[in-house]
C-alpha cells in the first residue's frame, strides 16, 4: 500500500502535484495516467525514493519512505523504468537473478531458495522457456516481461512501473497489462504504473490515478470512467473524448 | 547466474596458460635472445651465465612483471568505467586520469625548469610522483562535482571536458618549453614499460593490488550497474558509494601505471570488449578476472614486439588495439544502440 500526505512535487521550480493525499491499495493493479508533463514520472520516481519531494509525506506499507535505507526501500518496492533495456550476452536468468541484488551477499552469490525465486518469476510472466536467452535477440515485449520478472524476484509488496507500454505493440499492450492484472491480484502485489492508454487504464485496471495538476484523483476504473474528470483533461479543439469506448478521437467537424 | 553449463574453466584455464607462456617469452626476448633454458635456469637459480641471469631476473622480469600489471590494471579499470558510464567507447582515461598525470609531468618536466628549478631533482621517482599528484588532483575535482551531480552522463563530459582544458594548458607548457625537456616529455609519453626499477616496483605493486582488491568489491556493484543507475538504486544500490569505490579504484590502477610506465592507450579500451566477446558474458564475476588475464597477456604481448621492432609501446598497443576496437564495433553493432 502506498500512501501519499499532503503531497508536494515538482520539476525544477515548477510544483507539478501540490498537496495531493491518496492510498494506492495493495491486491490492485492502478494506472497512472494524466497529459505529457503533469508528473507522472516525477511521482513514480518520488515513490521509489529516486526522487525528493518538495514537501509533504510518501509512506509505502505504513514506512515513510524519507526514512528508509537504500536496502530497506529496494526490499519495499521495485521499479521497472521506461527505457529499453538491454545488455549482450546476459541471459534472462541472469538480468531475473540481478533482482536478488538486496539479499544476496556481498559478490551476490545465489542460494537455492534464490534460484527457485528466479523460475517462479521467470515463470510468473510467462517467460520460463527463455531462461538461457540473451536479450539482445529478443523483442521489445519480451524484454519488457524480463525486466518485470525482475522486478518480482526482489520480492517486494509494491511494484513500481514508468510506462512500461511504451515500445510494445497493440496486442502486446494488451497482454502485459493483463498480466500486471494478474500479478496483482494472485500476488497480493500493489502494482502502480503509468500508461498513455486509456482504454487500458479504464478497462483492465482496478483504479485509476488521474493526474489533474496540480491535484490527483485516485479512483475506481468504473467511477473515472463516469466522472466527467477524463473529458475535462483529454478534450480539446481538435479531438474529443468518448465515454463508452474510452478512445480519444479526431472531433467529426460539422459541415454546412 | 550459473556460469558451469559454459565453458569458462576451461577458457580461464587456457587465458592462464597463455599469461604464462607469453610471460615466459618477454623473459627470452629482447636486445639479446636468451634460451628458455637459461631463462628457467636464471628463474630457478640454476645453472647459468651470471652476466643472462642478471638481465633475466634484474631487468626482463621487473619488465615484464610491469607489463603484466599494467594490462591488468588499465584493462580492469577500461571495463569499470564502461560499465559505469554505460558507454562502449569510456576507458581508464575518461575520468581524465591521463591528462591529469600528463599535467603533472609537464609542469615537473617542463614547468619546472621554466621557473629555474630541475635538473638534480628530475629523476623519475619524481616523474612518477608528480604524474601520480596530477592523476589524484584530477580525482578529487571529478569526486567533489560528481558528489553534486546525479546524472552520470554529466560526469562523463565534465570529465572530457576537463581533460581538453587540461591538454590545452599542457600545450602551452610545450610551446614555452625549451627543446631538452620537450623531448623528455614526449618521451614519457610515448609509454615505457622498462623504466621501472626494482625499488618503483614495491610502490606499483601494492598500489595495483590495492586497486585490483577495490575492483573485486565492486563485482556485485558493476552487475547492478549494468541497467544503469536508476535500476541500481532501486535494488538497493548505495551510489555514491559505489561511484567513490570505483573512481578510487580506477585511480589507483590507471593512476599509478601512467605515473610510471605513462600514458598506455587501447589496452583499457579494447580489452574488455576482447573479454566479452570471448567469454559470451556480461556478469563481472566472470569478466573481471578475464579481463585481468586479457589484458595482461596482451600487454606482454606489445612488450614482445616492441622489443622486437624497437619501438615505443604506446605505438604497439595503438596499432593493435585500434583493429580490435574497429573489428568489435563492425561486428557488435548493437554495442552502439544499447
Amino acid at each position: 500500500m502506498i500512501e501519499l500526505s499532503n503531497l508536494t512535487i515538482g520539476y525544477g521550480r515548477r510544483v507539478l502535484l501540490g498537496d495531493v493525499t491518496a492510498t494506492i491499495p495493495s491486491g490492485s493493479l492502478t494506472a497512472l495516467i494524466g497529459r505529457n508533463g503533469t508528473g507522472k514520472s516525477t511521482l513514480l520516481r518520488a515513490i521509489a525514493g529516486i526522487g525528493a519531494p518538495y514537501s509533504g509525506q510518501i509512506s509505502v506499507g505504513g514506512t515513510p519512505v524519507s526514512g528508509m535505507s537504500a536496502r530497506q526501500r529496494a526490499e519495499a518496492m521495485a521499479f521497472v523504468s521506461t527505457g529499453r533495456t538491454r545488455i549482450p550476452n546476459l541471459r534472462c536468468c541472469d538480468v531475473v537473478a540481478i533482482g536478488r541484488a538486496p539479499y544476496t551477499d556481498w559478490i551476490g552469490r545465489m542460494s537455492a531458495a534464490d534460484r527457485a525465486i528466479v523460475e517462479r518469476s521467470l515463470a510468473a510472466v510467462g517467460m520460463e522457456s527463455y531462461a538461457h536467452r540473451t536479450m539482445d535477440r529478443m523483442s521489445d515485449g519480451e524484454c519488457q516481461r524480463v525486466m518485470i520478472a525482475r522486478a518480482l524476484a526482489q520480492s517486494t509488496p509494491v511494484i513500481l512501473l514508468d510506462e512500461p507500454t511504451s515500445f510494445l505493440d497493440m496486442p502486446a499492450r494488451y497482454e502485459l497489462c493483463s498480466l500486471l492484472s494478474r500479478l496483482a491480484h494472485q500476488e497480493g502485489k500493489c502494482i502502480l504504473f503509468s500508461t498513455h492508454e486509456l482504454d487500458i487504464a479504464l478497462s483492465l485496471c482496478d483504479s485509476v490515478a488521474l493526474i489533474d495538476p496540480p491535484r490527483l484523483h485516485c479512483l475506481p476504473a468504473a467511477e473515472m470512467r463516469h466522472s466527467g474528470l477524463m473529458e475535462r483533461l483529454f478534450e480539446s479543439a481538435t479531438v474529443c473524448y468518448d465515454a463508452t469506448t474510452s478512445t480519444v478521437s479526431y472531433r467529426k467537424i460539422q459541415k454546412d | 547466474m550459473n556460469s558451469s553449463r559454459r565453458p569458462a574453466p576451461v577458457l580461464f584455464l587456457l587465458l592462464g596458460a597463455l599469461m604464462l607462456l607469453l610471460f615466459v617469452a618477454d623473459l627470452s626476448f629482447g636486445a639479446v635472445s636468451i634460451p628458455m633454458a637459461d631463462v628457467w635456469a636464471a628463474l630457478t637459480g640454476g645453472d647459468c651465465p651470471p652476466m643472462t641471469a642478471r638481465i633475466v631476473i634484474n631487468i626482463r622480469l621487473v619488465k615484464a612483471l610491469v607489463a603484466m600489471m599494467a594490462g591488468a590494471a588499465l584493462s580492469v579499470s577500461g571495463l569499470q568505467m564502461q560499465t559505469l558510464f554505460r558507454n562502449p567507447l569510456a576507458g581508464p582515461y575518461v575520468l581524465g586520469i591521463s591528462s591529469g598525470a600528463s599535467l603533472g609531468v609537464a609542469l615537473f618536466i617542463l614547468g619546472a625548469p621554466l621557473i629555474g628549478a630541475g635538473g638534480a631533482v628530475m629523476t623519475s621517482l619524481g616523474v612518477a610522483g608528480a604524474a601520480w599528484l596530477g592523476a589524484a588532483a584530477v580525482l578529487v575535482v571529478i569526486a567533489l562535482v560528481g558528489h553534486r551531480v546525479k546524472d552520470i552522463m554529466v560526469i562523463l563530459i565534465l570529465g572530457m571536458m576537463f581533460s581538453s582544458g587540461v591538454g590545452a594548458v599542457v600545450q602551452i607548457l610545450q610551446y614555452l618549453s625549451r627543446e631538452e625537456s620537450l623531448k623528455a616529455f614526449v618521451i614519457w609519453t610515448m609509454g615505457a614499460l622498462g623504466d621501472v626499477t626494482l625499488r618503483q616496483l614495491a610502490i606499483l605493486a601494492p598500489s595495483v593490488a590495492a586497486g585490483l582488491l577495490l575492483s573485486v568489491l565492486a563485482i556485485k556493484p558493476l552487475n547492478m550497474l549494468l541497467f544503469g543507475e536508476e535500476y541500481a538504486v532501486t535494488m538497493g544500490l548505495d551510489i555514491r558509494r559505489a561511484r567513490a569505490l570505483l573512481f578510487l579504484s580506477t585511480t589507483l590502477l590507471a593512476g599509478t601505471v601512467t605515473a610510471f610506465c605513462g600514458p598506455i592507450g587501447f589496452i583499457g579500451l579494447a580489452m574488455p570488449h576482447v573479454t566479452r566477446m570471448l567469454m559470451r558474458d556480461s556478469d563481472h564475476r566472470v569478466l573481471l578476472p578475464a579481463t585481468m588475464l586479457t589484458g595482461a597477456s596482451v600487454l606482454i604481448l606489445c612488450d614482445i614486439i616492441s622489443k622486437l621492432f624497437v619501438l615505443p609501446v604506446n605505438a604497439v598497443t595503438a596499432l593493435l588495439g585500434i583493429p580490435i576496437v574497429v573489428w568489435v564495433v563492425l561486428r557488435n553493432q548493437s554495442m552502439t544502440s544499447r
